[in-house]
C-alpha cells in the first residue's frame, strides 16, 4: 500500500483523471456557448457534491441544509456585484424599499477581496457554530438532520422578509460585469468556465488530500462507530465540526461560481428543495466516492437539461424513473458500477474492494 | 498503608451509579495497583459492566470519586479525555470500524496526538509501520492487514480490538468478556497475552469463564447486586459461602460459568 508507486492500477487512475482534466479544459471547443454555460453551472454543482460527499458519505452526517451555504456563498457575490452595478449609488431594490443609507453589512462586500472571502468563510462559520451546538451535544442521525432543515427555513424566511437588505424573493439581480468585462459576453462566459474548472479540481485535489490523510480515516471510523472513536481518546465533534464546515465553505465557493454564471440568486436556490436535491446528486453518483459525487452532479442535472428540453411534459417521470432505477440496482450510486468492474478486473477479495459505501442513508 | 494508597492507579472510592432509581452500583470501593492483572466476577447484574462504564466514563456516577494515578479525579472528564489519560476499553462485542481496513484500524487507534491538526499532518514513518506490523503478527492477521475488518470472523476482530488496545498504549486496559466466543487455543493465548502485558500495564476483566479465571487470575473481586461482595485470590474466592451462595449456592464454579453466561 505504502511502497506500490506506479502500479498498473495507479496508471490508469492517472490516465483516466488527465483525460477528464482535458476533456474539461477542452470543451470550449466542441460546446456551444449555450451549452458551455450550462457545464459550467453544473460544474459549480459538483464542488457542492463533493463537499456534501465529505460530510455524508466519509462521515455520514446527512445535511439536508447545504442550500443555505450555497446560497450565502451565491449572495456573498451577488452583492459585490449589485454594488460594482450601482456604481456607488443605493441597489434599486433598497430605494424601492425605501433605504436611503447603504446598510452597515452590505459596505465591505464593493471589495471583490472581501466578498470572496466571506462567500467561502461566511458559510463555514455558521457551519462551525451549527456543529459547534449540535455535534458536542451529540445529537446526530434524523436530529441533525431535521436541524439542517430547520435552518434552511429559517433562513429563507429571514431572506425573504428583510426585503430592503436581501431583496426578498426576487433575490440580487441585475448586474452584468465583473472587473469591467460583461458577463454576458461569450469571452468572459469562457473565462468564467475555466475558472470553474480550476476550482473544481482544486475542490477535488482538496476533498482527496482530507479523504486520504489520516484526519479522513477518523471520520470513515466515526461514521461506523462515533463512541468507539471516542474511547481511543478522539474527540469526534471537533472531527465532525471541521468535516462540515469545510463541506459549507466548498458550498459557499460553488455557491459564488454559480451566481456568475446564471447571474441570479434567490432564496429559492437555497430552499429544502435544492437542499434534498444537492443529496440526491450524491446518492446518484455514489457516497463515499468522490469522483462518484461530482459525476453525479453532473450528469443528474445533464439528464435533467436534456429530458426537459426533449420532453417538456414527461422529463419529471424520467427522472423519477432514474432515480428508482439507481436506488434498486445500484445501492452504492453509478460508482459503484466502477467499483464491480474494478472488482472484475483485480480478482480482489470483497472485503478489500471498491470504496462505494453502503450503509442506512440515516442513521 | 500510606505510602501503598499512593501507588495505586486506579482508586475508586463509594462510586454509585443511579439509573433512575436503579441503583446499579452501590458504594463501590476497589483499588488497582500498578501492574495488576484484576479479575471482576460476578452474577448478571452485579454491576460489572457498569462499574467499567464508569472508569471510562461512559456512564457517570451518581456519588464517589475516581482517582486515576492517585490525583486526577476522572469521574468530571470527558470519555476522550480519559482515553487520551491512559484508559483503554475493549466492549464485550467486537467494536472495530467495519469500513476501515485492518491496517487502518490499527494506524488510527496508535499512541498519537489525536486532534484534528495532527491527523491532516500524520504520516506513517518507518517505525510507526514496524509496530503496527509487529502487532499484526502478534495478532495473526498480517495476511489480511488490507481487508476491510468488518469481513473478519468474530474471533480475528476480538484479536483486531485487543491488538488496537495495545497500539493505544493506556496504563489501564478495561476488558470486557476477551475471551468470549473464543475457541479454548485462542483462550489460553489471550491469558498468556493478558499475563505479558500485565507486567507492564494494569488490567481489569470482566470475565463469566471460571476456567480462564482460575487459570489466570492472582487477584479477583466479586460483586453481587452493585456492591462488592470479596476480594481476594482465587482461592479465598471459591472458598467463601457467601460467594457460593450468590451463585445459586450450587456447585461452585461450573454452575458458576452457567449461571451469568
Amino acid at each position: 500500500m505504502h511502497k506500490r508507486l506506479m502500479s498498473p492500477q495507479r496508471l490508469w487512475l492517472l490516465a483516466g483523471y488527465t483525460a477528464a482534466a482535458v476533456a474539461l479544459f477542452c470543451a470550449p471547443l466542441y460546446l456551444s456557448d449555450f451549452r458551455l454555460n450550462l457545464l459550467a453551472k453544473f460544474l459549480a454543482f459538483a464542488i457542492v457534491a463533493l463537499g456534501l460527499d465529505l460530510i455524508w458519505g466519509y462521515t455520514g452526517i446527512l445535511s439536508l441544509g447545504h442550500g443555505v451555504f450555497f446560497g450565502l456563498g451565491g449572495y456573498a457575490m451577488a452583492m459585490y456585484l449589485k454594488l460594482e452595478a450601482s456604481g456607488g449609488r443605493l441597489p434599486d431594490f433598497m430605494d424601492w424599499s425605501g433605504l436611503t443609507a447603504l446598510p452597515w453589512f452590505w459596505k465591505p462586500f464593493s471589495s471583490f477581496g472581501f466578498a470572496f472571502a466571506a462567500g467561502i468563510l461566511l458559510p463555514a462559520l455558521l457551519a462551525l457554530v451549527l456543529g459547534y451546538f449540535t455535534f458536542r451535544n451529540r445529537i446526530r442521525g434524523v436530529y441533525f438532520t431535521i436541524l439542517t432543515q430547520a435552518l434552511v427555513i429559517i433562513t429563507v424566511t429571514l431572506f425573504i422578509g428583510q426585503q430592503a437588505y436581501t431583496g426578498g424573493t426576487n433575490g440580487v439581480t441585475g448586474y452584468g460585469k465583473l472587473f469591467g468585462q460583461s458577463l454576458a459576453s461569450p469571452e468572459t462566459k469562457q473565462t468564467l468556465y475555466w475558472v470553474t474548472v480550476v476550482a473544481l479540481i482544486a475542490a477535488y485535489v482538496l476533498c482527496r488530500f482530507l479523504v486520504k490523510s489520516r484526519f479522513g480515516k477518523v471520520l470513515r471510523a466515526i461514521r461506523d462507530g462515533e463512541n468507539r472513536v471516542r474511547f481511543i481518546g478522539y474527540n469526534p465533534a471537533v472531527y465532525q465540526m471541521v468535516a462540515f464546515s469545510i463541506s459549507a465553505g466548498l458550498a459557499g465557493l460553488a455557491g459564488m461560481l454559480f451566481v456568475l454564471h446564471v447571474g441570479i440568486i434567490s432564496p429559492s436556490m437555497m430552499g429544502i428543495v435544492p437542499s434534498i436535491e444537492m443529496v440526491l446528486w450524491v446518492a446518484i453518483g455514489g457516497r463515499g466516492t468522490l469522483v462518484g459525487a461530482a459525476l453525479g452532479a453532473i450528469l443528474l442535472n445533464s439528464a435533467k437539461s436534456v429530458f426537459s428540453e426533449s420532453y417538456p411534459d414527461a422529463w419529471l417521470f424520467f427522472m423519477g424513473a432514474l432515480f428508482v432505477i439507481v436506488v434498486v440496482f445500484l445501492p452504492k450510486g453509478a460508482a459503484g458500477l466502477f467499483g464491480q468492474f474494478k472488482w472484475l478486473r483485480k480478482g480482489r477479495t470483497v472485503h478489500e474492494d471498491g470504496d462505494g459505501v453502503s450503509y442506512p442513508a440515516v442513521r | 498503608m500510606k505510602m501503598g494508597m499512593e501507588s495505586a492507579i486506579l482508586q475508586c472510592d463509594e462510586v454509585t451509579v443511579d439509573f433512575d432509581g436503579f441503583k446499579a452500583v452501590q458504594g463501590m470501593s476497589f483499588r488497582l495497583e500498578r501492574g495488576e492483572l484484576r479479575f471482576l466476577i460476578g452474577p448478571n447484574g452485579a454491576g460489572k459492566t457498569t462499574m467499567l462504564d464508569v472508569i471510562c466514563g461512559k456512564v457517570k456516577p451518581t456519588v464517589g470519586k475516581v482517582l486515576f494515578g492517585g490525583k486526577i479525579d476522572i469521574t468530571r472528564k470527558k470519555e476522550h479525555q480519559i482515553a487520551e489519560l491512559g484508559i483503554g476499553r475493549k466492549f464485550q462485542t467486537p467494536s472495530i470500524f467495519p469500513t476501515l481496513t485492518v491496517f487502518e484500524n490499527l494506524e488510527i487507534a496508535m499512541r498519537q496526538n489525536r486532534s484534528v491538526l495532527a491527523a491532516l499532518r500524520a504520516k506513517l514513518n518507518a517505525e510507526e509501520q514496524e509496530r503496527i506490523a509487529a502487532q499484526l503478527e502478534m495478532i495473526g492477521l498480517q495476511e489480511k492487514a488490507y481487508w476491510r475488518a468488518g469481513g473478519l470472523s468474530h474471533g480475528e476482530k476480538q484479536w483486531l480490538e485487543i491488538g488496537m488496545m495495545l497500539l493505544q498504549e493506556p496504563e489501564i486496559l478495561l476488558l470486557d468478556e476477551p475471551v468470549a466466543g473464543m475457541t479454548d487455543n485462542e483462550t489460553e493465548k489471550t491469558g498468556e497475552l493478558l499475563r505479558t502485558i500485565s507486567q507492564t500495564q494494569s488490567i481489569v476483566v470482566v470475565e463469566h469463564d471460571m476456567e480462564f479465571v482460575r487459570n489466570f487470575a492472582s487477584k479477583v473481586t466479586v460483586m453481587h447486586e452493585g456492591r462488592l461482595l470479596k476480594e481476594g485470590s482465587m482461592e479465598d474466592v471459591q472458598r467463601d459461602d457467601r460467594v457460593a451462595e450468590v451463585y445459586l449456592g450450587k456447585r461452585r464454579d461450573a454452575d458458576a460459568g452457567r449461571s451469568t453466561a
